[in-house]
């Protein structure tokens, strides 16, 4: 009764939002004044690493809860080599040993694995690498686990809000229903259908879903603490799988004006021998474009953001807090618009090639 | 470089994972979501334009009862004439019946008068002829009782006659 008071008063609101805020902003000088001391009396302070270190992906979940020790969850190790399948924990390869320290090696069922560089290796008994070992990797990486942190959140969010729209069918929408509904309408009205037409209505599931898998990717790459703090709408593998999708519907859906244009344009005929190339690059370009822009995108922002926070480490005073600070919060509220903005042109993009492909009257 | 290199991992498990959201989320979600949408539209669409209809009939039977209104406030002038024409015309009518029948009337009591007065008037001429009668008779009685006046008068007849 008397904490709900305390929860529902008009100052505590603001003052729970500025503590999130100051948590927000102070989290990851913590951990990194944590890693710092721990590194301190080894060797200098690398921001290249710390930075490469969060934008890429790695074997080890670190689970940083804010004044709390940074915690590393051992994720699952799943090889596909040339001799069988291969699962076991990354602990068995000492995701954080210490540096300088050689890397355990684990000694599997078909071969010896060591990581070096993050990348798991087929080692003899002696720790030389085995050259002609074929190792697929498909553990289960940090990114993957964000994935579908992103994903449950996702499913949770719209089931939710189609079991209201059940409920309350006919009626106006409320709560979450009625924060959603605008952008899913946004990208029906302003996006698919300006773009696509009359056909616009098969695609729906596939831009919606595409949308808000980017958003929310976005979103959680921003919160630099648990659920978050990962880097997958800027990685090359996440946003080319989306651009692949993109690929292959936008060619599936492509109509004979669409073919025709790319095979037999209406141009004199010795244009053909260099138009029919671009056109055909023109396919996988646009798709490419979409890959990379997504990719640099989001991947800029990060960098920026954990390269402001590195200068306090590089100056070695916490003055230096005081301005990049501010700067890191400009930056992320700039990343906030960005999060929305790249999920926005990703989707308009798509939906403005699947119009190209499904148009009736070309030229 | 390492950077830009997709991981075949990742790529089989975003692929995996995107399919599944996309089924998941298209099949539960988006489908109802946007269905609901849509019949929330047509809902809304459709009671717009029945207020519209509606709109349009309650003109229509404004106009209507209007124009009935009209026409009954002229049937009731023109009813209302025709009473004070009727009415005129049987005054009228009456004033020259009654007229008529005054007349009428008039003329068979004067006839009523006439035979009553012929009819009285023979009765008195009845009446004066008897009385008549009968006085000639008192007074020849009277006359002959005596034979000298009857000798007179035989006498003074004769003298007056000549011959």
């Amino acid at each position: 009764m008397n904490n709900s008071s305390i929860l529902n008063s008009k100052i505590f609101k603001p003052l729970l939002i500025s503590a999130l805020f100051l948590l927000f902003c102070v989290k990851p000088t913590l951990s990194f004044s944590q890693e710092k001391a721990a590194e301190a009396s080894e060797k200098p302070f690398d921001p290249k690493e710390v930075v490469f270190e969060h934008i890429g992906d790695s074997h080890s979940w670190p689970v940083s809860i804010p004044f709390m020790e940074e915690h590393f969850v051992s994720l699952p190790i799943i090889l596909y080599t040339d001799k069988g399948l291969e699962i076991f924990s990354s602990e068995k390869l000492g995701f954080h040993h210490e540096e300088g320290h050689e890397a355990p090696i684990y000694k599997g069922e078909h071969y010896s694995y060591k990581l070096e560089n993050k990348k798991i290796l087929a080692v003899n008994e002696a720790g030389e690498v085995i050259k002609d070992a074929k190792i697929y990797d498909f553990s289960i990486t940090r990114n993957v686990i964000s994935m579908w942190m992103g994903m449950i959140v996702l499913l949770i969010v719209f089931f939710s809000i189609t079991s209201a729209y059940k409920k309350r069918a006919g009626k106006a929408p409320k709560g979450l229903q009625a924060l959603l509904e605008p952008v899913i309408l946004f990208v029906r009205d302003d996006v698919a259908i300006p773009n696509i037409g009359v056909k616009y209505a098969k695609y729906m599931p596939l831009l919606l879903t595409i949308f808000f898998f980017i958003l929310i990717n976005n979103l959680l790459g921003l919160v630099p603490f648990f659920p978050g703090g990962f880097n997958l709408t800027g990685n090359i593998a996440v946003t080319m799988v989306l651009s692949a999708i993109v690929l292959i519907v936008v060619n599936f859906s492509g109509n004979k004006y669409y073919w025709k244009h790319i095979f037999a344009p209406g141009i004199p005929l010795w244009l053909y021998p260099i138009m029919v190339p671009v056109e055909i690059i023109g396919i996988l370009s646009k798709p490419f474009a979409l890959m990379i822009r997504l990719f640099a995108n989001i991947t800029a922002g990060h960098i920026i953001v954990l390269s402001l926070i590195s200068l306090i480490f590089i100056f070695k005073t916490a003055w230096m807090a005081t301005v990049s600070v501010p700067f890191v919060v400009f930056m992320d509220c700039i990343e906030l618009l960005v999060a929305f903005l790249q999920a926005f042109i990703f989707t308009m993009l798509t939906s403005l090639f699947i119009g190209m492909a499904v148009e009736e009257h070309h030229h | 470089m390492e950077l830009v290199t997709p991981n075949l991992g990742l790529v089989v498990w975003t692929t995996v994972s995107f399919a599944i959201l996309l089924f998941l989320l298209g099949k539960f979600a988006w489908k109802p979501i946007l269905g609901a949408l849509n019949d929330r539209e047509r809902f809304i669409e459709d009671s717009l334009s029945k207020a519209e209809a509606a709109k349009d009939e309650m003109a229509r039977l404004t106009n209507e009862n209007e124009s009935l209104l009209k026409q009954a406030r002229a049937e009731r002038d023109h009813i209302l004439s025709d009473a004070r024409k009727v009415k005129e015309q049987m005054i009228v009518d009456a004033k020259e019946l009654a007229h008529k029948e005054g007349a009428r009337m008039i003329e068979l009591a004067r006839v009523e008068i006439n035979n009553q007065k012929s009819i009285a008037m023979a009765d008195v001429k009845n009446q004066v002829a008897t009385l008549s009668l009968q006085i000639a008779e008192k007074v020849l009685r009277k006359q002959f009782e005596d034979h000298q006046k009857q000798d007179e008068l035989v006498s003074q007849l004769l003298k007056e006659v000549k011959l």
